[in-house]
């Protein structure tokens, strides 16, 4: 070990998965942006073969990961593997050769040329142009003998370093595989984030210094403080193999309900959308916060009947006997346009006509749910309880829960994800049953930031201080009429922020399948006068940055 | 066997959501495993089905009529597929 080495660097950035991993470090190859001279030259019949063989191998190799993929993953590399095979772009990039173009400059601008066609198309021919992008970025680099972009071929389990990540590069993410992931862009509600929290993956974003580590230099990324140390010396290796072991077993033996140190109980729930539950039977939570029934109408020409709700609805229930499962009625929009389902005017999906706002404009609909649901919920073992989306008034949520209770719904409540009602709170606990936060859409119109605009991400930290005082009002109404208020929203499956909202007062946690064990144990080491003063804390921040900042220092200090 | 018959038909796209997406994948995966190269036009424009660049080019929605033409000893054959294709609800289509 280099003598030297006393000033081994620590590089932050934002944690946003919890977790250790001790590993070398990889990056992922980066697109090739600048293609290196000549232009021109070369002999149009050897170029055209050259840029044939390497879409040809891209093609197979894309071919040979969507034959291992399934679902989402399996349908992105089938149209990319399309694409490279495609007669028009091979003629394209022959016309380019026959130019004078050698083989990489003419594959970059064939496609160029149907990019820019897509382009021009706008909507959904604008994101397949994302596609051709790829491809051209992986025949390139094919053809110059370039590390291929994307998740790199490495033997050992490695920490996976990179900009940010693209959602074609998280379908190569294998666990076991990728120990942890660190991007040097990217904020709390990245793709990157979501994608690492739903395998388990510790994860570090916007961790600037990344970029500047060497390809396998060993690493330690302590994803719960935000933490990369790089070169680490033999005892922080021991010491971090020692926390790591540490939180294993803590998890490990975390099971029942969710209760904090000092016995104050707040119900774990799990967020699931389909019928596919079976997987969320087994997990060790109290029932379903949030049932998405989306998956119920999309993919469809026409509206699933009754009896085909009531069924699929039966089946979920059955296999939560004895526990709850809340369900959300319809939250489509424009933004998922349905044949059946008449969207409305207006430009900007997320302000439009959707969840509860579709009853203006389609009679029938919402009712038709209810009635299926409450069919299902009268012979279900589980308690069921019933809310709607985009409720904006506390008029809309007497009016949805007198359709509920008309529909022989007993447990009625809304989703407050309009800063509007959460404004309302103490109007609102006199006419619901219930109230459930669904904290990223309450960011995205807190903020007048668009959730899918990447660039956004910081004003969408679920830990900004002004949406977590939104949440603080809305339970401290709910406990005062003793009305349940949960939260199903990202912001509930982060360790230390659930201690925050379980500080304000919210009865119930709903979050995803892999996030419930790390939650329940931060819960069991922390009384609930602990979690107060983290959550009377978190609101003195000045951005979500500097709340998370704040009370991760307390916790550790 | 006769040699060179073009045969030419006419069909309305039936899917919602136009010749994109899913639709367009499975006429480029259908078109590539019929006997011969089967074209798509619409508005003048005549396109290879197996090129999913260009199905797209093609702009076709829902309700259009687009024209489906092959040569070859194999053509009635294999326009009768691509028609009857074309002419199914391809949005459930996995």
């Amino acid at each position: 070990m280099p003598a030297l080495d006393t000033t081994r660097p620590v590089l932050e950035g934002t944690g946003v998965s919890p977790g250790i991993a001790i590993g070398p470090m990889v990056h992922m190859g980066a697109p090739i942006a600048e293609l290196p001279g000549p232009v021109s030259g070369g002999v149009p019949d050897i170029e055209f073969g050259r840029a044939q063989r390497a879409l040809d191998e891209v093609a197979r190799d894309l071919e040979q990961r969507r034959d291992r993929a399934e679902g989402d993953a399996f349908a992105v590399l089938d149209a990319l593997s399309m694409l490279a095979r495609d007669p028009a772009l091979i003629d394209a990039v022959g016309a380019e050769v026959d130019g004078g173009r050698p083989a990489p400059h003419a594959v970059d601008a064939a496609i160029a040329g149907f990019r820019t066609m897509l382009e021009a198309a706008g909507g959904y021919l604008a994101e397949r142009a994302a596609d051709l992008t790829d491809l051209r970025n992986r025949a390139v680099a094919r053809l110059l003998h370039l590390p291929m972009p994307g998740i790199p071929e490495h033997e050992a389990p490695f920490v996976l370093a990179a900009e940010d990540l693209a959602p074609a590069d998280t379908v190569d993410l294998r666990p076991g595989h990728v120990l942890a992931i660190v991007t040097s862009r990217g904020g709390p509600t990245s793709h990157t984030a979501i994608i690492a929290k739903a395998m388990g993956l510790p994860c570090i974003v916007g961790c600037v210094g990344i970029a500047e580590v060497d390809d396998e230099t060993l690493v330690i990324v302590d994803g719960s403080a935000g933490r990369v140390t790089a070169d680490p010396d033999a005892d922080e290796i021991a010491a971090a193999e020692r926390r790591k072991e540490a939180r294993e077993a803590l998890l490990a033996s975390s099971a029942g309900p969710g209760v904090t140190a000092d016995g104050h109980g707040v119900q774990l729930l799990l967020n699931i959308g389909s019928a596919a539950a079976g997987a969320a039977e087994e997990v060790d939570a109290e029932g379903v916060g949030l049932l998405r029934t989306e998956f119920l109408f999309l993919d469809r020409t026409t509206e699933p009947t009754v009896e085909e709700q009531t069924a699929s609805y039966h089946e979920i229930f059955a296999g939560f006997a004895g526990r709850k499962v809340v369900v959300r009625t319809l939250d489509v929009g424009a933004d998922k346009p349905l044949p059946f389902v008449e969207p409305g005017p207006g430009d900007n999906p997320a302000l439009g006509l959707r969840g509860w706002r579709l009853i203006a404009n389609n009679p029938g609909l919402i009712e038709r749910q209810l009635e299926a649901i409450a069919a299902a919920a009268a012979t279900a073992p589980c308690e069921v309880w019933v809310m709607a989306p985009m409720i904006a008034t506390v008029t809309e949520a007497e009016d949805f829960v007198a359709l509920a209770r008309a529909a022989g719904i007993a447990t009625a409540g809304v989703m407050v994800e309009v800063p509007a009602l959460a404004l309302q709170a103490e109007r609102l606990v006199e006419v619901v049953d219930f109230v459930s936060l669904g904290t990223n859409d309450l960011s995205q119109y807190t903020f007048a930031a668009d959730r899918l605009v990447g660039e956004l991400g910081e004003l969408l930290d679920p830990w900004q201080p002004a949406v977590l005082e939104l949440i603080a009002r809305t339970a401290t109404a709910g406990r005062a009429a003793g009305v349940p208020v949960g939260v199903c929203g990202e912001a509930a499956s982060d360790p230390n922020l659930a201690l925050v909202l379980t500080g304000f007062g919210c009865t119930s946690l709903s979050m995803s399948a892999n996030a419930v064990a790390e939650v329940r144990a931060g819960l069991a080491t922390t009384t609930l006068e602990r979690c107060e003063e983290l959550a009377t804390l978190a609101l003195t921040g000045t951005d979500g940055r500097d709340a998370r900042t704040r009370v991760l220092a307390a916790l550790t200090g | 066997m006769s040699t060179e018959t073009t045969v030419e038909e006419q069909v309305t796209v039936a899917s919602k959501v136009g010749l994109h997406a899913r639709p367009a994948a499975a006429v480029v995966k259908a078109a590539n495993e019929l006997p011969t190269v089967v074209k798509i036009g619409k508005d003048g424009r005549v396109v290879d089905a197996r090129s999913m660049l260009s199905l797209l080019s093609l702009g076709a929605e829902h309700g259009d009529t687009v024209t489906v033409s092959a040569e070859g000893p194999d053509a009635a054959e294999a326009v009768a597929a691509m028609v009857a294709l074309l002419a199914s609800n391809l949005d459930e289509a996995s």
